[in-house]
């Protein structure tokens, strides 16, 4: 009956941050995760930590990396249950990939908090 | 409800090697790790912002490390093929319409004696807006969001 009423709230989670990664994740891979670590571009610190510590910043940046991890959670699931036939594993498939994105939204929480 | 008793064929474990699309369905469900691993990265990266100047320059050295690069390269290349195929797919997940009774639900349905959730509806009654039109708005979002996000940093 639990499983039953998770099921939906898991699958908006996931589905929330297919959307969320979709639209945000290109330009954050190509600006933080390329541009900026290979110094195409060079914003100083001051700035960046005057970003991110606006409140507003925090509070998307918070969202965005919550639905991005069930999102990650919710897939990697199904993908290793249904794809890779895992069905035996069901329980701890489920526990690993739901309590990682549980445990990954804590550490969020006090990383936003402390920026 | 019972287990369906008639005989199914055993599906390989390599099930995804037979066919292209199946092996396109399987990159597009493993893009989700890229998500994950984006997401730790983007911790990683914030944490050292809080922290100060000296654990930022930190990171950057961490993050311009080759092994690093080449995997934010793979993830950028999973990440697209995840906006593409997510945004082809919207349509068919949600039903967009204009006008009518603005209701959200999830709709259920049964696979394989498994009731799981396959789509939203946003609003019942009304024009429902053609696929197509959902699809370009969200490009138009995406490159919005982009320039903003862009403007941003680098401003």
């Amino acid at each position: 009956m639990t499983k039953r009423r998770l099921e939906p709230l898991l699958w908006l989670l996931f589905s929330g941050g297919g959307v969320v990664s979709a639209v945000f994740l290109p330009v954050l891979v190509v600006l933080f995760g390329l541009a900026i670590p290979l110094g195409w571009v060079r914003p100083d610190y001051d700035h960046l930590h005057a970003v991110f510590s606006f409140w507003l910043t925090r509070l998307v940046a918070l969202g965005l990396l919550v639905l991005m991890l069930f999102h990650w959670a919710h897939r990697f699931r199904y993908t290793l249950h249904d794809g890779l036939r895992l069905k035996r594993l069901e329980a701890p498939l489920a526990l690993v990939c739901y309590g990682g994105a549980v445990v990954g939204s804590i550490a969020a929480l006090l990383i936003v908090a402390m920026l | 409800m019972s287990a369906p008793t008639t005989y199914r064929q055993p599906v390989s474990r390599l099930w995804f090697t037979k066919k292209r699309s199946y092996f396109i369905f399987l990159l597009r469900e493993l893009s989700c790790v890229f998500v994950g691993w984006f997401a730790v990265f983007l911790m990683v990266m914030l944490f050292a912002i809080g922290r100060g100047a000296a654990a930022y320059q930190n990171f950057l050295n961490w993050a311009s490390s080759p092994v690093v690069v080449v995997v934010n390269l793979v993830a950028l290349a999973f990440l697209v093929l995840h906006t593409v195929t997510w945004f082809a797919l919207t349509p068919q997940a949600m039903e967009v319409r204009l006008g009518g009774r603005q209701v959200a639900r999830v709709k259920m349905v049964n696979v394989a004696g498994r009731t799981v959730p396959a789509a939203t509806v946003v609003r019942v009654g009304g024009r429902r807006i053609p696929p197509g039109m959902v699809i370009a708005s969200q490009y138009a979002g995406l490159l919005v969001v982009s320039a903003f996000i862009v403007w941003l940093v680098l401003r």
